[in-house]
């Protein structure tokens, strides 16, 4: 018996399956993605392009093509002399406005939020899942319903048109998401941990300094990512609760492009836009795959 | 093995020193303040706040003489607002089944197994990263009538081709779609793509030895499964949406011919500060709102509802 | 002897589910107490309590004396090991056994010196500078009962500590602790699922179900003697040999089917006529044989028989009742073998059916 089956099984297919790479599926796999990036490429491909042409150039070219002659004068203008209103020092000032904006307000409110993450989980008290549920549907209203009363707060404290008066706006803003995010991480910490550090007697803020900080930072990282990227691209609430002279680099941005006195000076626009995406480009290029970490944190269920 | 000796000590004797309760978890509770502030003071107060005064006649400063219904009777007859109103609806519904559907079509191809997947992931979620005014700027140059692609396929011989939504009416949207779905399909992706790597893999092993073909188990096992994440998707997206914005204001200010492509958000911001008519503003934010309870609501009953703890 | 834990009418509810229900215990200086029952049943829920980690509904906790109802956990005078370790990652060893100390303000010289001390007991000297992730499972729980026993304290309490160890590692631990009880003369409590750790190492067991406390006893009293039918299936594998049954002639023989078996020499005596009452036989304590017996037997037949090894157990039909035997390995049978089964009455549990109490 077991001759026979053995003799049968040489004759047959033996050993490693044959594998074909240029299947017909593959090429159609491969050439969709190609044709899909090239549709997410382009823009940034034109971006850089059209910032390196003079202006000459640009009204006789195609925006697609790469420039004869490469010049970084439109960086320069953009950077610093591009005029909004009256004033003519450039994009660096909305960039400056921009940094000082963000430090602050992702510091506050990743401290804000990695605090309320840890209570959440650790030190749960009465009611505190129901302001939980109440900030997590809070992040789905739409601002403009609560736009009005803040400026009133805000107002009210003296902060109205001041720096700090925006920190605390994205630090209020910032805080479902963040503390949603902190809260999954936190309840991942196995809670055993939590008991043998009360056991040994460290306190809420031992715990969280001593314990809990330490195996955490990942999460903060993902925060970091995620506050950053968010914070300088946010437009609507530099507009509303600062003054012009304390606007972010997106609302200069803006205003900058589309100002509708002068000559449109395309390939200086495109060094503007370019300048302003770029310290999220420059986050999103390094964190890699923490970024998809904290845009994915949205969505997993609380 | 001693019985309890229940009468020895009396249950008053206590060595350790009383506690009120509130005081029980001070520090937490001392720290959780800001979200506890955040959560009944703006996010619970400030909406009631707005509905409430949305019943005045304020204008340059909020007062509380109530004219009922007024604002929303203005409102509702006011051309600018109904233009807003259908452009977001179209706007959204399009914005939904095209990120939805490219999204989980790009998600299904990414999860084939192939090569350079973090290439690819990175090119189709770096427009994600920037801004709703970066984004609007760039595809306003690549739309330039003049200069962008009709002008570029004009010079290529081909001099009545037309391609210029951004400055008609009626395609204005269209041109904000575009720019819409390349920011943001790639995040519907990951997203998508997040749910199909949650699936068991045995799930595959049995369809394999089922002899189910692929695309067949994607429509009839893996898109049912997905179910959550889709709704999820939904949610996220529609109220992103809802609050657009950023975008038009840099693409198109709202124009062409004035207002062909407004959205709500720029009726309220527009009342709020520049009209400084805030009791339209008010009326108008809490239509936003109402709009997004209707999302929002059902989608919480299928969430929460059912069942304690999703 | 005083007694080193009190639990006196302890209540825990969460809203109107209560957990631990009106509870009374006592554990005395230097005991070793198991915590014994099935997962649900509250037996980590009340090792929290005692430690102070969760807050009691009602009642009292005194430890050695003292009533630290409302305590903070370290100010207890309690160690606790946990299942997961729950060492923290980011300190060394070293780091891990001085948290608690410092945190107390202990001075360094005395930090040292217990380190040194517990170090040495758990023979743990040369992993005192690496991270708990360069530890094998066995170390680690070494380090976490260390860090019970830098705390320098009378009560040490045990959450499931062997639970994530394989087979081998486990028995060797367990014999560790019993040995570390036997050294530091140390009260223990101590909390499992396991019911080899529970009746190796425990001074005495508290069965638990339901929140309720169902037997407080020597193991080989709760092994011998179970006082409900909850505890007599609980403990032992193959689980006790349950016959339903009435008992008859004023409560000396218990009918069985058409089988009669004569109580004479059950320890409980006088036992009266019940109309549902259970028979209890461990597994070891019954007698197989292919002819008939002197004495109380009955019919049965052998549906499966399975080698253990050292023994063999014999699955049976009798009455039309699954039995399970336990015979030497050379009492083996095959399957369809008519056999008579002797009961050893004296070492018998009998129940009431209704009040699933020990008669």
């Amino acid at each position: 018996m077991a001759d026979v089956s053995m003799a049968a099984a040489m004759t047959g297919p033996r050993g490693a399956k044959p594998k074909k790479r240029l299947t017909g599926r593959n090429i159609m796999l491969y050439g969709t993605l190609l044709v899909v990036c090239l549709y997410y490429l382009l823009p940034l491909w034109v971006m850089v392009m059209t910032s390196l042409k003079g202006m000459p150039e640009v009204r006789m070219g195609n925006i697609f093509s790469p420039p004869v002659e490469i010049t970084f004068q439109p960086w320069v203008k953009a950077w610093a002399e591009a005029c909004t209103g009256l004033n003519c020092d450039g994009l660096s000032r909305g960039f400056w406005n921009s940094v000082v904006i963000t430090v602050p307000s992702v510091i506050l409110s990743i401290a804000i939020a990695s605090v309320n993450g840890y209570a959440l989980i650790n030190w749960k008290f009465k009611g505190s899942d129901v302001f939980f549920t109440i900030l997590i549907f809070g992040s789905f209203i739409p601002y403009q319903i609560m736009l009005y009363p803040i400026v009133i707060l805000l107002r009210e404290a003296g902060l109205y048109g001041s720096l700090w008066g925006l920190v605390l706006v994205h630090s209020v803003f910032g805080m479902p998401i963040l503390t949603l995010l902190f809260r999954n991480y936190f309840s991942s910490i196995p809670e055993e941990l939590f008991k043998a550090a009360r056991v040994d007697g460290a306190g809420f803020w031992g715990i969280y300094f001593r314990i809990m900080l330490p195996m955490s930072l990942p999460i903060f990282v993902v925060a970091l990512i995620l506050q950053v990227t968010g914070i300088w691209n946010d437009f609507l609430f530099g507009v509303v609760y600062t003054k012009p002279d304390l606007y972010p680099m997106t609302v200069q941005l803006n205003n900058i492009v589309n100002s509708v006195q002068g000559v449109k000076e395309y390939n200086v626009n495109m060094a503007a836009t370019l300048l302003t995406g770029l310290v999220p480009l420059v986050v999103y290029f390094v964190s890699g795959k923490l970024f998809v970490r904290g845009i994915a944190a949205g969505a997993v269920k609380g | 093995m001693s019985a309890t000796t229940e009468a020895a000590t009396p249950r008053t004797t206590s060595a350790a020193r009383p506690r009120p309760r509130w005081t029980r978890n001070i520090s937490a509770k001392i720290a959780a303040i800001p979200m506890i502030a955040t959560a009944l003071v703006i996010f619970l107060g400030g909406t009631i706040w707005t509905v409430v005064y949305s019943f005045t006649n304020s204008r340059l400063l909020p007062r509380t003489n109530f004219v009922g219904f007024d604002q929303y009777e203005r409102l509702w007859e006011t051309s600018r607002w109904l233009i807003s109103i259908q452009n977001l609806m179209f706007y959204g519904v399009m914005s939904l089944v095209f990120t939805v559907t490219m999204g989980f079509v790009l998600a299904v191809l990414m999860d084939q197994k192939i090569r350079f997947e973090d290439t690819f992931r990175t090119i189709m979620l770096y427009p994600f990263a920037l801004s709703f005014i970066v984004t609007g700027l760039v595809w306003q140059w690549i739309l330039n009538p003049q200069f962008g692609i009709q002008g570029v396929v004009r010079d290529m011989g081909w001099t009545s081709f037309t391609f210029d939504p951004l400055n008609n009416p009626q395609t204005v949207l269209y041109g904000l779609l575009i720019a819409g779905l390349w920011q943001g399909t790639g995040f519907v992706m990951c997203l998508m793509l997040a749910g199909l790597r949650g699936i068991d893999e045995d799930i595959w092993k049995a369809a394999r030895v089922d002899g189910i073909p692929t695309w067949k188990t994607y429509v009839v096992v893996i898109i049912p499964m997905m179910r959550p994440v889709f709704i999820t998707t939904l949610v996220i997206v529609a109220s992103g949406i809802i609050r657009l914005y950023d975008l038009v204001v840099a693409m198109t200010s709202g124009g062409p011919g004035g207002n062909a492509s407004q959205v709500p958000a720029m009726y309220v911001y527009d009342y709020m500060f520049q009209a400084q008519n805030l009791g339209q503003g008010f009326a108008a934010s809490t239509m936003m709102l109402l709009s997004v309870l209707i999302v929002l609501i059902p989608w919480a009953y299928l969430e929460f509802g059912g069942k304690k703890h999703g | 002897m005083g007694n080193s834990i009190e639990v006196r009418d302890l209540t825990l509810s969460f809203g109107s589910v209560s957990v631990l229900k009106n509870m009374n215990l006592n554990v005395e200086e230097g005991e070793f107490v198991v915590l014994l029952g099935p997962s649900g049943c509250g037996k980590s829920t009340l090792l929290n309590c005692l430690a102070g980690l969760l807050d009691i509904t009602d009642g009292q906790i005194w430890i050695k004396e003292k009533n630290v109802t409302w305590s903070e956990p370290s100010e207890r005078g309690i160690g606790m090991v946990f299942q997961s370790y729950a060492l923290y990652p980011q300190m060394t060893v070293r780091g891990n056994l001085s948290f608690g100390l410092k945190n107390a303000r202990v001075p360094q010289a005395e930090i040292d010196k217990r380190i040194a001390r517990a170090a040495e007991i758990l023979q743990i000297q040369p992993l005192l500078d690496r991270k708990p992730a360069a530890l094998s499972g066995g170390q680690r729980q070494r380090v976490a009962i260390g860090r019970a026993l830098v705390r320098d304290v009378d009560v040490f309490l045990f959450d499931e500590p062997l639970s994530n160890l394989d087979a081998k590692l486990r028995s060797e631990l367990r014999v560790e602790i019993k040995r570390l009880h036997n050294a530091l003369g140390n009260t223990m409590v101590y909390v499992t699922h396991d019911q080899i750790e529970a009746l190796t190492l425990a001074d005495r067991i508290a069965v638990m179900k339901g929140g309720v406390i169902q037997q407080l006893a020597e193991p080989l009293e709760i092994y011998n003697r179970p006082s409900n039918l909850f505890v007599a299936g609980f403990i032992g594998s193959p689980s006790m040999n349950f016959l339903k049954g009435r008992t008859v002639d004023g409560g000396r023989a218990f009918q069985f089917g058409s089988t009669k078996i004569d109580l004479a020499g059950y320890e409980g005596g006088a036992v009266l006529e019940r109309d549902d009452a259970i028979l209890g036989v461990r597994p070891e304590h019954i007698t197989v044989s292919t002819t008939p017996l002197a004495g109380p037997s009955m019919p049965a037949e052998v549906e499966i028989d399975e080698h253990l090894g050292a023994d063999s157990l014999l699955w049976l039909k009798a009455e039309g009742v699954n039995m399970s035997v336990r015979v030497p390995v050379e009492g083996r049978l095959p399957p369809g073998t008519k056999v008579h089964l002797g009961l050893d009455i004296p070492k018998a549990s009998l129940f009431d059916a209704k009040t699933e109490q020990r008669i």
